[in-house]
């Protein structure tokens, strides 16, 4: 058994930070946030290094890397809260490639593994999709309609209104779509939108990685009463408490990335214990991380906020924690039921 | 990554469990109290002993197996698993034998390691005192030389929470055998025979109603300069080795006993309608949740200290986490069981009750939190009065 990542991936890991520290610093990240813009020199970059189609196979002109790497990704852009139509692209592209016909395969998946084409995907709810990440820019869009169907459909097929969330480094749109519009998916969408949640899951440690790092800097530097204020057991505490859930968070999330290419038999439990876990530590660690901040994590000024901002939607993205529970609680049912004497 | 087991710890993952079937102890003494269930799990042990399986993690030349740390810590699941006792002197196997082995001097080691393993010797541990608790350095039993026999050293203080007492022959003590020096620096390590009747033994009754501890009075009690271990003065790193192995271990058996404690909490709620419930559901789901937490981060802690020799900020988070979840998990069996887990007697009753020591012994919540704090965040101390 081992937890680490291999030699090669350490690489992706280390050559992501280094690159997303350089290029999405925290007042790149605003000024774009502010702006309501998506960084496009910096998706250009992350396209031209292959990202969008890490996981995507090389007969569709990705690199035909797995889970794990996509996942390491996903984390460092949650780090810095890049402002690039990464998460969306990818949601899309895991759900086609999984749950599509070759056909459809064929069609979109060489455009966003190249980021030529970005994607976005979206949960009905009546007629139209809240809140769907990237619409507006995406060329194809992909539309849950929470019973386990899904469709494709390209972005001129679809009526696309911009709605802004309270998240600003990522532009949100309500999409709608006539019943016809667009294709089915007829292959595995339960196992493609449990690939998506375990990339959701490790953008989300990635929050609350780097939430955690600011509060510790923070609480370090930040005197009151003449002594740093994380020498307080009240803020020292609660630092450890956002440790506890982050590394909860990780922990789950790199069980799901691993279970979902080597033991794909266990990826519905790993992918609803990693949504539910990350969801959850993401809200509390960076609501933890404004308390810890005082005053100053309550301004616009800080960048603390944005974190908190980029938890929430993403922890409602494709289920909550609480929807994640209810899939684990009938799990458990079922469990009982197979293991209970005929 | 690669969260699969090799063939070599399926294969010995397997062994154990064929044995343990085979194998399986004595029905559970319903008679005869506190005694007969010692007697019990000291048979238990024996049985191990004679099968190799009392400690397959110590070394082959002290009577082990070997076992890597993955190995040891599949032991502990499958003793968990098999809802076998542990063994009776596992104070012995887990803490004083690992300890002699770093510390101890050849004699030390051929004279004290055969009998732990095959429970003729049973250990028990006499570090906390009631005024040094968390702050175990503060502790105050003196150890002085006797003018009279340089080569004895004689013993005064009190000591707390030493499970095992009643039975053992061998108490892991420490002492202060140097009154000027720095707290951490005056303390010794000492093997103190309890078969003398300058230390008194008194059982210490627990909120569950039994007493698994004892408080021990020691008064000019004797021991032998030979039984020093790791040198006069050096007590608290020897004392130090003894505690880092005591969550190491026991911790994969805990793990797989709350486990299965879920199961049978989710089987009752299924029992009474309740896992329809989305409250309950809710509620169980995150303990699920919690509980796999807590096995994919003590394996994370394990192996990434055997592969890579760092280990991670995991022990103290698992031993937190643990101890918390198996509170909330008895606290939702109260709710689901109904009256019978509020029922003297019941097991149900016994494990709520039981519950509330997990957050204090072998390093309360607080100071796993201070732990984390500090030495993994790096947090400034809180500078205490003294």
């Amino acid at each position: 058994m081992d937890f680490g990542l291999t030699e090669d991936q350490r690489q992706i890991q280390s050559t992501a930070r280094e690159l997303l520290v350089a290029r999405a610093k925290p007042e790149r990240v605003r000024e774009h946030a502010e702006a309501g813009t998506v960084d496009l020199e910096l998706w250009a970059e992350l396209c031209e290094l292959g990202w969008p189609g890490i996981a995507i196979g090389e007969a569709h002109g990705g690199q035909g890397l797995g889970r794990i790497e996509l996942s390491i990704l996903c984390e460092e852009l949650g780090r810095v809260l890049a402002p690039v139509p990464f998460l969306g692209s990818v949601l899309a592209s895991t759900l086609i490639d999984h749950a599509g016909s070759e056909l459809q395969r064929e069609r979109w998946l060489p455009g966003l593994a190249s980021g030529e084409l970005t994607g976005a995907v979206g949960t009905l709810q009546g007629e139209s999709a809240e809140l769907v990440l990237g619409a507006e820019q995406a060329g194809v869009i992909v539309l849950l309609d929470g019973e386990g169907a899904a469709r494709v459909l390209a972005a001129a097929d679809a009526e696309i209104t911009p709605v802004a969330s309270i998240d600003p480094t990522r532009p949100t749109a309500r999409v709608s779509a006539s019943a016809d519009a667009g294709e089915a998916l007829g292959g595995d969408v339960a196992g493609g939108a449990d690939r998506a949640l375990v990339s959701i899951s490790s953008e989300l440690v990635g929050v609350c990685d780097r939430a955690l790092e600011m509060t510790v800097a923070y609480v370090k530097d930040r005197r009151q009463f003449g002594v740093p204020v994380g020498s307080y057991q009240a803020v020292s505490h609660r630092c450890a408490q956002m440790l506890l859930e982050t590394e909860k968070a990780r922990a789950t999330a790199a069980y799901a990335a691993w279970a979902a290419d080597a033991e794909p038999e266990s990826l519905p439990e790993a992918a609803a214990m990693a949504k539910a876990a990350a969801a959850d530590a993401a809200r509390e660690v960076t609501a933890s991380a404004i308390q810890a901040h005082g005053g100053i994590g309550f301004t616009w000024e800080a960048d603390v906020h944005w974190l908190f901002k980029r938890a929430q939607l993403d922890a409602a993205l494709l289920g909550g924690a609480k929807a994640q529970r209810a899939r684990l609680a009938g799990i458990l049912a079922d469990r009982l039921g197979a293991s209970a004497p005929a | 990554m690669d969260l699969t087991f090799s063939p070599k710890e399926l294969a010995f993952r397997e062994e154990l469990r064929g044995w343990l079937a085979e194998n399986p102890p004595e029905p559970e003494p319903t008679q005869g109290g506190e005694d007969a269930h010692y007697a019990w799990r000291r048979d238990w042990q024996r049985r191990l002993y004679d099968a190799g399986w009392a400690a397959p993690g110590w070394p082959t030349e002290y009577g082990g197996r070997g076992a890597t740390p993955t190995e040891s810590a599949i032991y502990f699941e499958e003793i968990g698993r098999a809802r076998v006792p542990f063994a009776a002197n596992t104070l012995g196997l887990l803490l004083g034998g690992p300890t002699l082995m770093v510390w101890g001097t050849q004699e030390q080691k051929e004279r004290y390691l055969p009998p732990i393993l095959s429970a003729e010797e049973i250990w028990c541990q006499g570090f906390s005192e009631p005024e040094a608790g968390s702050d175990l350095a503060s502790l105050k039993t003196r150890a002085v030389k006797d003018p009279a026999h340089p080569d004895e050293w004689v013993v005064t203080g009190q000591k707390v929470w030493t499970s095992g007492a009643q039975y053992s022959k061998w108490c892991m003590l420490v002492a202060r055998t140097d009154g000027e020096a720095a707290k951490h620096k005056g303390l010794t390590y000492f093997l103190m025979d309890m078969e003398q009747e300058q230390v008194q033994v008194r059982p210490l009754r627990q909120i569950t109603g039994e007493a698994e501890f004892n408080e021990l009075f020691i008064e000019q009690a004797r021991i032998p300069d030979a039984n020093v271990v790791g040198g006069v003065g050096n007590g608290w790193k020897v004392a130090l080795t003894t505690l880092m192995n005591e969550r190491a271990g026991l911790g994969f058996a805990l793990q797989i006993r709350l486990r299965q404690l879920l199961d049978d909490l989710v089987a009752a709620a299924a029992e009474r309608g309740l896992l329809d419930d989305p409250r309950y559901a809710d509620a169980l789901a995150e303990l699920h949740v919690r509980c796999e937490s807590i096995r994919l981060l003590a394996w994370k802690g394990l192996t990434d200290a055997e592969r890579y020799g760092q280990p991670g900020p995991e022990g103290s988070l698992v031993k937190w986490l643990w101890s918390d979840t198996n509170q909330r998990l008895t606290e939702l069996a109260v709710e689901i069981i109904g009256p019978e887990a509020l029922s003297a007697g019941s097991s149900w009753s016994y494990e709520f009750l039981r519950a509330r020591g997990n957050t204090i012994e072998g390093g309360t919540t607080e100071v796993l939190k201070n732990i984390v704090a500090e030495r993994v965040l790096g947090l400034p101390r809180l500078k205490v009065a003294v």
